[in-house]
């Protein structure tokens, strides 16, 4: 699509082996995406080695396209920067409509057809993850596959009204098993957290036959972060054992923990300090057992503002 | 009276507030006067003054509640901004909120409950920066038997009654209309601008009403209350998009009927001086919509065709 003013915008694709449409995976879609553009341009490169060395499957081909949205990543603006529109918010697109439908027209006519999709996903607040797999409850989910990346927990929830737009959604209502992959962090790199992502992925790909050996020449082990990888049988979370913890004041931000880290009932997580006057105004302790699995990021805090989840321990079943 | 709806602490010495001003005197109806869900948009702020300045200096015709909310997201009109900034989330896509969620969330949850109840409420907008549009009353397909009858007594120029859509359900209008609290939405001119005239008949219509639920006494001057087009059926509505990327020129106004195959601009390249594509339109009707913002991208909305002509 020409620019009035810029280079033509184009959205790329590269794709490896011959055959059935098996697997695409959508790198960054906003423009502040940045562990999600590494993430793709990395499976790029080891899909590319492994087509040489023989170990895509036959009648496999596996799609990844790095970034949606060069236009907003270049000028690093989070949405489309003429109109603010967000793609992620407009599938299954309108080829006769706004300029951001028709994006997500176009992407979505080219990637509907594959059996399985994964889109590095980042979520609406600022913040680290722990490493996951997320669906959303269509009644299409399929989270026996959803196993098989090998990650210790794996996510599902209910869509809210505005989810029926999103690519994860829309996907799974055109029937390709789709999966949102969040790889930790979002708007900066975290090499760690993007291996294990990157190893998720190949795993996938091995245990579902669309590779015919491990492509990946060294497995993370978890490294700093604790996570345990390659789990047989995950715990499937959902809002039910997950407690979110807010902010009771505003102010600057200390963050203390990190994604992964298991804590104890009464651990401090946080400080918020008084902004003038360098005093704690409030101290954020575990109120469980449990496992951060998201910790805002930020240096400063809302009243009320989402500081962390938390997986409550031996809430696993 | 002044008060507060919700507040928030904000992290560096400052409070984050959402007010009202509350003007009551007898046992009448309440109706509720909200705008500025979106910072761009500024023709409430006006519609806001006059009826909060109609009703202050002439209390005694008032029998009933007028609340009025000038800016449901103070942050983005102080900053020129559509969203919440530092959330960089639509206000009007997180209602009716959660008492329990992010500060956002509850934001939209303590303005959905001070809302609820209403006999009315009137949530204004204006369009945004891009596209121009005539006075007119959206309705979800739902809401038509209770809302067209408030829409027509508003006396606006168009009422556009569209097909539900999922994602609409966390507007504002959506929340409260499916809980009980009847809430009617105007567009008006377009965003970043306010026009003196196209308020002060928003504000002639809502008198209209009051006058009609009895809240006020005073009817306004009949002749400033016109006919609507009703814009309802079956695909009622052609788009114009635009076929490339480009500066749109157009010389025409909205509020003005068209023939298919009429020009309504042309997208031109500064750098060659080529015409990079003609626009015309693609039905006889009404034009209702047109866009205000030159620089367009291929598909960017040019213009909104009333496909009936038999108004």
């Amino acid at each position: 699509m020409p620019s009035p003013y810029r280079d033509d915008f184009r959205i790329k694709a590269y794709t490896f082996g011959e055959g059935e449409k098996t697997l695409c995976i959508v790198g960054s879609m906003r423009g502040d995406e940045m562990q999600q553009q590494y993430v793709a341009s990395r499976m790029v490169a080891i899909l590319k080695a492994a087509e040489e060395d023989g170990h895509i499957a036959n009648n496999v081909s596996i799609t990844v396209i790095p970034c949606v949205n060069p236009s907003s990543i270049n000028i690093e603006k989070r949405f489309w920067a003429l109109d603010g529109t967000d793609i992620n918010r407009m599938f299954p697109g309108y080829d006769q409509g706004e300029t951001t439908q028709r994006i997500a027209a176009g992407l979505f006519e080219f990637i509907k057809d594959f059996k399985f999709g994964i889109q590095l996903a980042s979520y609406y607040l600022p913040g680290n993850f722990l490493p996951h797999v997320r669906m959303i409850h269509t009644g299409f989910e399929d989270i026996d596959d959803s196993r098989l990346f090998g990650f210790p927990y794996i996510a599902i929830r209910q869509p809210e009204p505005f989810d029926t737009v999103l690519l994860n959604y829309n996907w799974q209502i055109w029937e390709t098993q789709a999966f949102s992959l969040y790889a930790g962090t979002t708007d900066v790199i975290d090499h760690e957290m993007a291996d294990i992502s990157i190893d998720a992925i190949c795993r996938f790909m091995l245990k579902k036959g669309f590779t015919n050996s491990s492509i990946r020449s060294s497995i993370s082990k978890g490294g700093n972060i604790n996570i345990n990888v390659d789990v047989d049988d995950p715990t499937v979370i959902t809002q039910d054992n997950l407690i979110s913890i807010q902010a009771p004041h505003a102010g600057l931000f200390l963050l203390n923990c990190t994604p992964g880290q298991e804590v104890k009932k009464g651990d401090i997580l946080a400080r918020i300090m008084h902004p003038y006057e360098g005093v704690e105004i409030s101290c954020i302790k575990a109120p469980c057992d449990g496992i951060i699995f998201f910790a805002r990021n930020k240096s400063i805090t809302f009243q009320n503002t989402l500081l962390f989840r938390i997986i409550i321990a031996n809430s696993e079943q | 009276m002044i008060q507060n709806v919700t507040s928030l602490e904000m992290p560096v010495d400052e409070e984050f507030r959402i007010v009202k001003n509350h003007m009551t005197r007898g046992k009448g109806k309440r109706i509720c006067i909200v705008t500025g869900t979106h910072g761009d948009e500024l023709e409430g702020q006006f519609v806001c003054y006059l009826i909060a300045k109609m009703v202050s200096e002439n209390k005694q015709k008032l029998n009933g509640t007028v609340d009025i909310y000038p800016a449901l997201n103070p942050l983005g009109i102080d900053t020129m901004q559509r969203g919440v900034p530092a959330f960089d989330i639509d206000m009007n896509r997180i209602f009716p909120g959660n008492s329990r969620g992010s500060m956002i969330e509850k934001v939209a949850h303590d303005i959905y409950t001070d809302l609820s109840g209403a006999d009315l409420v009137v949530d204004i907008h204006s369009s945004n920066i891009f596209l121009r549009e005539v006075p007119q009353v959206r309705i979800s397909e739902m809401t038509a038997s209770t809302l067209v009858p408030y829409a027509k007594m508003m006396g606006i120029d168009f009422i556009w009654i569209h097909q539900a859509a999922t994602v609409l359900e966390s507007t504002l209008a959506h929340s409260l209309n499916s809980t009980g609290t009847p809430c009617i939405v105007a567009e008006l001119a377009v965003g970043g601008r306010i026009s003196h005239s196209m308020c002060q008949r928003l504000v002639d219509g809502i008198q209209n009403i009051m006058y009609n639920m009895g809240i006020w006494s005073e009817q306004p001057d009949p002749s400033k209350i016109g006919e609507s087009i009703v814009c309802e059926g079956a695909d009622p509505v052609a788009f114009i998009n635009a076929q490339t990327s480009g500066v749109f020129i157009t010389d025409i106004h909205n509020d003005m009927n068209v023939s298919k195959g009429q020009s309504i601009g042309q997208i031109i390249s500064p750098l060659t001086g080529k015409v990079l594509s003609e626009v015309t339109s693609p039905c006889d009707g009404f034009l209702f919509t047109i866009r205000a913002y030159p620089i367009v991208y291929e598909g960017s909305l040019l213009g909104r065709i009333y496909k009936d002509t038999t108004y």
